[in-house]
């Protein structure tokens, strides 16, 4: 019963430790009267008598460093007491120490039904033993045999995790594969965005009507990838209305995407060779309340009345108030956003949508640049595998719910630990 | 330089962040979790220039005399009153001083009337977009129908299988494309940061190489 890697015990204190906790096992089974803390019997009821009896204590007791993680804890497992099922079992308790034969103190416990416990806050590189007690009462506590020494340590990698880093490294693959691809010179197809066609007409317009740009890009940070994919077409945008000379009106709910942003459309500016057009005041910070943010934009699209409003980035509960405002003052939208649960809101109120991850590929659409299609490329490669994945892990669950086979061996592949 | 150095900042986080995911050692473990507190500690000096900003924006509006200085009077007034409250009052911003008295009593309940016109909107942009125009715009006007009568308890006096229907439009096909759209998502998420990582996508720094 003791773990791998234990050292010498001196036999004879074994064999003494087991004749002792045989004869105090066969004393409090033949003496009930002998049972400490208890009140007298007299007319107890059958469930209290059954708690002064001895129960048998949990066997088969191993410990295991606690595997895939940062140390400092062991894992316990045992075979349950065969009293337990009889209710005879009120816990079972954990008791640790760096000796095998003394200085056991409480580690924890757990209630019947559970045959494991994981001992943390342990010291790494130290041998720790173990033993489980199944408690008859609070007091009245029966030990399985020491098991130990176990040291615990802590993992270089997470084995639970290797479905993932195959994951990773294939999506990298794919990703790099296609840039490559495109770099060599080689064509590639990419689908039409009706949102994204759609911007030179709006900023057309605006120039024509002689009024202003409102674009707002969310109310969330820089380590949003929404945002920066919102960020990346702001650029294209703003050199769309260098060349116009149109005023583009970019409010902020973040001073670190504002202070991103305003470099952004500075050189964007200066690409087009109109730097002296650039009014950093069009690009500002508003604030960081969500609603008190809408109220500001909301005053902006009432005062200003832009001809063209661009939603890209993350929204929340705020989206359908910016949205109907915008419409009210006669404003073409377009929106472009990855959270799912706003998109039928600016489905319903602007003129055109970017869904989810039509807002990444923006950037590539815009610009076509080979490298940033080769990129986009990847991604499609990517889930046209994952949705075949899908599929077949569809029916072999199916399968395997049915009983046609004996098990889910899918199932690993979207497990993660 | 000016294009490197950001460059190589963002790939080394970049790679450190995701390989910490797979290494729970505490050596890695610890370093990024001070690399977090870090990072937090920097957005808070983030919103000095944010502060900045603000002042200066409304300062010149006022200033130059524009058309809606009066918001920008009432914005710099608001900031100014509560930095006073918050920094100079005794009290600071604990319960019961001038600063949370305002805040409670002002900011608070303005943001929720704001909140609270969204069913109006909602309303409005269900008065306009549930047309059956066309057979996508008919589809929607009738799962619109079933679902908004099914959450509330018209729908079942009505007829007891609109609820039934609401849960199934909801759980089935609504579901499946939450999902379909978060599956696209999530790889797209991915694809944009790796190639911000890897220096592919340079729009976020501005310009060009």
């Amino acid at each position: 019963m003791f773990a791998d890697g234990e050292r010498a015990i001196p036999a004879m204190h074994k064999r003494w430790a087991e004749w002792a906790s045989l004869i105090a096992l066969a004393a409090l089974l033949l003496c009930p009267a002998t049972l400490p803390a208890q009140d007298a019997p007299g007319d107890a009821p059958a469930d209290t008598m059954l708690a002064t009896r001895a129960v048998a204590p949990p066997f088969n007791l191993t410990s295991v460093d606690t595997p895939n993680d940062r140390g400092s804890s062991i894992t316990l497992s045992w075979e349950p007491s065969p009293d337990e099922e009889a209710g005879a079992v009120i816990s079972y308790e954990i008791y640790r120490s760096a000796d095998p034969d003394t200085g056991f103190s409480y580690a924890g416990r757990v209630p019947p039904g559970i045959a494991s416990y994981r001992d943390s806050g342990l010291d790494n590189g130290v041998e720790y033993y173990h033993r489980v007690a199944a408690a008859a009462t609070d007091t009245l506590l029966f030990f399985s045999p020491t098991v130990g020494p176990t040291i615990a340590f802590p993992q270089w990698f997470n084995i639970n995790r290797v479905n993932v880093m195959i994951g990773v490294i294939i999506f990298v693959t794919a990703i790099v594969y296609f840039v490559t691809s495109a770099k060599a010179g080689k064509e590639l197809f990419i689908r039409r965005l009706a949102g994204l066609d759609e911007l030179d007409n709006a900023v057309g317009r605006a120039t024509e009507m002689g009024k202003p740009i409102l674009y707002i890009t969310g109310l969330s940070g820089i380590s949003d990838v929404a945002t920066i994919a919102a960020i990346n077409i702001l650029g294209e945008v703003a050199k769309k209305t260098a060349e116009y000379n149109t005023r583009l009106i970019v409010p902020c709910a973040d001073p670190i995407v504002m202070a991103v942003e305003q470099e952004v459309v500075r050189e964007a500016y200066a690409e087009v060779g109109r730097p002296e057009a650039y009014n950093e005041d069009d690009v500002f910070y508003l604030t960081r309340s969500q609603f008190a943010y809408v109220a500001g934009v909301n005053g902006i699209m009432v005062r200003q009345r832009p001809a063209t409003i661009l939603y890209m980035g993350m929204f929340y509960a705020e989206s359908l108030v910016l949205a109907e405002t915008g419409a009210s003052v006669g404003s073409i939208q377009i929106a472009g956003t990855d959270a799912v649960t706003q998109l039928p809101f600016f489905i319903t109120s602007c003129d055109y949508t970017l869904i989810g991850e039509e807002l990444y590929a923006a950037s590539a659409y815009l610009s076509r640049e080979p490298v940033l299609l080769g990129g986009l490329k990847g991604q499609d490669t990517i889930k046209f595998i994952v949705g075949v994945l899908l599929i077949i892990g569809f029916i072999v669950a199916t399968l395997a719910a049915t009983g046609v086979i004996a098990t889910d061996f899918m199932a690993p592949l979207y497990v993660t630990g | 330089m000016r294009r490197q150095v950001p460059l190589l900042l963002c790939f080394v986080a970049g790679v450190f962040t995701a390989v910490q995911y797979f290494i729970p050692h505490p050596v890695v473990q610890d370093f990024q979790e001070r690399f977090l507190a870090w990072l937090m500690t920097l957005l808070a000096f983030a919103f000095l220039l944010g502060t900045v900003s603000l002042i200066r924006l409304h300062w010149h509006k006022i200033r130059n005399k524009a058309d809606d200085r009066g918001y920008s009077f009432v914005t710099l007034v608001g900031l100014l009153v509560m930095i006073g409250f918050g920094f100079f009052h005794p009290g600071h911003h604990s319960p019961g001083s001038p600063f949370s008295t305002l805040f409670q009593n002002v900011q608070v309940p303005i943001e929720a009337t704001m909140f609270s016109l969204l069913a109006f909107y909602v309303a409005s942009a269900a008065f306009r977009a549930f047309r059956a125009r066309t057979l996508e715009a008919t589809l929607l006007l009738v799962a619109a129908t079933i679902v908004m009568l099914g959450r509330v308890p018209l729908g079942e006096l009505i007829h007891e299988q609109i609820p039934i229907a609401t849960r199934w439009i909801l759980e089935v096909p609504n579901m499946a494309s939450k999902r379909g759209i978060m599956i696209g998502v999530g790889l797209g998420m991915m694809a944009t940061a790796l190639k911000i990582v890897l220096g592919i996508e340079r729009a976020w720094m501005g310009g060009r190489d």
